[in-house]
């Protein structure tokens, strides 16, 4: 009988004892890609180079925080000139904005294993409020986080002068990320 | 001895592709040592539909090539010459063949994918892959270097048969004998 209690003392417990945070996040299982068009034909990159910060507990959702470094130069556009074009002066000036950041500022949770993160996008010296739908599957010490949404280019004066129209590059570009983390 | 002619559609083949790969090999050129700009994105694509054109046409050109005999080369051409305008035309066909496959496989080797005059996507054959890509780029180059050579003995020849030789072969590929037969 007292085994018992203790038993189920210990059940209760077992939540809270147990509560998951994933806060590591694994650079080498972890990706964020670009996709726009050009001239209509869908294109694809990534950035090789970001750093994170994570806490996430899949049980208090809306307590999550997230924030990312993204190192512009690292951009890898699928062709050496297209890289360096971009990190020149009409696209990203990586020489005076080497970074892009995003920092969340509320998450909203959409049930399941859906939330909503609400947050600040700063480009080129540009700031956007953007909200980021993402999913996540958490199994044992690790949790893959999927999510994509768009923004316009021009919001972050990113491609000026000749690049400025959207008929060779069009303005919308999709932002896909997948982040890996564990537990400490 | 009367001359006897390629038929009219093997002539229009010839003369089209002709324009069409005077014009993909300058663009080529061109284009690649421009710097990034929309335009040069615009001159690529321009390319990449031209030379899928151009590789439809030889399709065609093909089919009918295996289904219409050229008229026979003269007598009077040595065996020995007899055999290097066979050879060269067959190095014309294999070329024409292969450099826009390799411009293709290039394109989806290197994530831009083709879609025909804006419209039609052409299937990637090729996963995306820098290093397959950066090879494919080398051997579209080569291939028209080798091209250009080919073209010039092609060309050179047809001068030599029609100003030095003095025989028919530049007629009878010529366009406004057509309605001869
Ligand atoms: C008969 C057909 C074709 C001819 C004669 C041709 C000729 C050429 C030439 C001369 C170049 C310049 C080579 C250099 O300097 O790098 C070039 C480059 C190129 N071609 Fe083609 N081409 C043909 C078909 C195609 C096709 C079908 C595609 C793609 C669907 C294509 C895609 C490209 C690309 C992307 C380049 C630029 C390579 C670079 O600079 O990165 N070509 N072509």
């Amino acid at each position: 009988m007292k085994r018992l209690a203790c038993a189920l003392a210990f059940a209760t417990l077992l939540p809270a004892a147990h509560a998951v945070e994933y806060t590591q996040v694994q650079p080498d299982k972890s990706a964020i890609n670009f996709v726009y068009k050009q001239m209509g034909v869908t294109v694809d990159g990534k950035f090789r180079k970001f750093s994170s910060q994570l806490k996430f507990d899949p049980a208090k959702p809306t307590a999550a925080k997230a924030s990312f470094d993204v190192e512009l130069a690292s951009v890898d556009t699928g062709a050496a000139e297209g890289d360096e074009e971009v990190a020149g002066k009409a696209w990203f000036n990586t020489k005076a904005f080497p970074t892009a950041q995003f920092v969340s500022t509320s998450v909203k949770a959409l049930g399941g294993n859906k939330v909503e993160v609400a947050g600040r996008l700063t480009i080129k010296g540009k700031t956007q409020d953007v909200v980021v739908p993402v999913t996540f599957t958490a199994q044992g010490n690790t949790a893959v986080f999927d999510g994509a949404f768009t923004i316009r280019r021009a919001d972050f004066t990113i491609g000026e002068g000749a690049w400025a129209k959207f008929d060779i590059v069009a303005n919308d570009v999709q932002i896909k990320f997948r982040i890996t983390a564990s537990t400490k | 001895m009367a001359t006897q002619h390629y038929t009219s559609t093997a002539k229009a083949l010839h003369w089209l592709m002709a324009i069409l790969i005077f014009g993909l090999l300058a663009l080529g050129f061109y284009m690649h040592d421009l710097p990034l700009s929309p335009d040069k994105l615009k001159l690529y694509s321009w390319h990449k539909w031209a030379g899928v054109s151009a590789f439809l046409l030889l399709g065609f050109r093909l089919l009918w090539r295996f289904t219409h005999r050229p008229p026979a080369l003269p007598e009077s051409m040595p065996k020995l010459m007899q055999f290097a305008a066979h050879a060269g035309h067959l190095a014309l066909y294999a070329l024409m063949l292969a450099i826009p496959l390799s411009g293709w496989l290039m394109s989806s080797a290197k994530g831009f994918q083709t879609v025909w005059f804006g419209v039609l996507p052409i299937p990637d054959l090729l996963e995306k892959n820098k290093e397959v890509g950066d090879l494919l780029q080398t051997v579209h180059m080569s291939l028209n270097l080798l091209f250009v050579a080919v073209l010039v003995g092609h060309i050179g020849a047809a001068l030599k048969h029609h100003f030095i030789d003095k025989d028919d072969i530049l007629i009878r590929m010529a366009p406004r004998h057509s309605k001869e037969k």
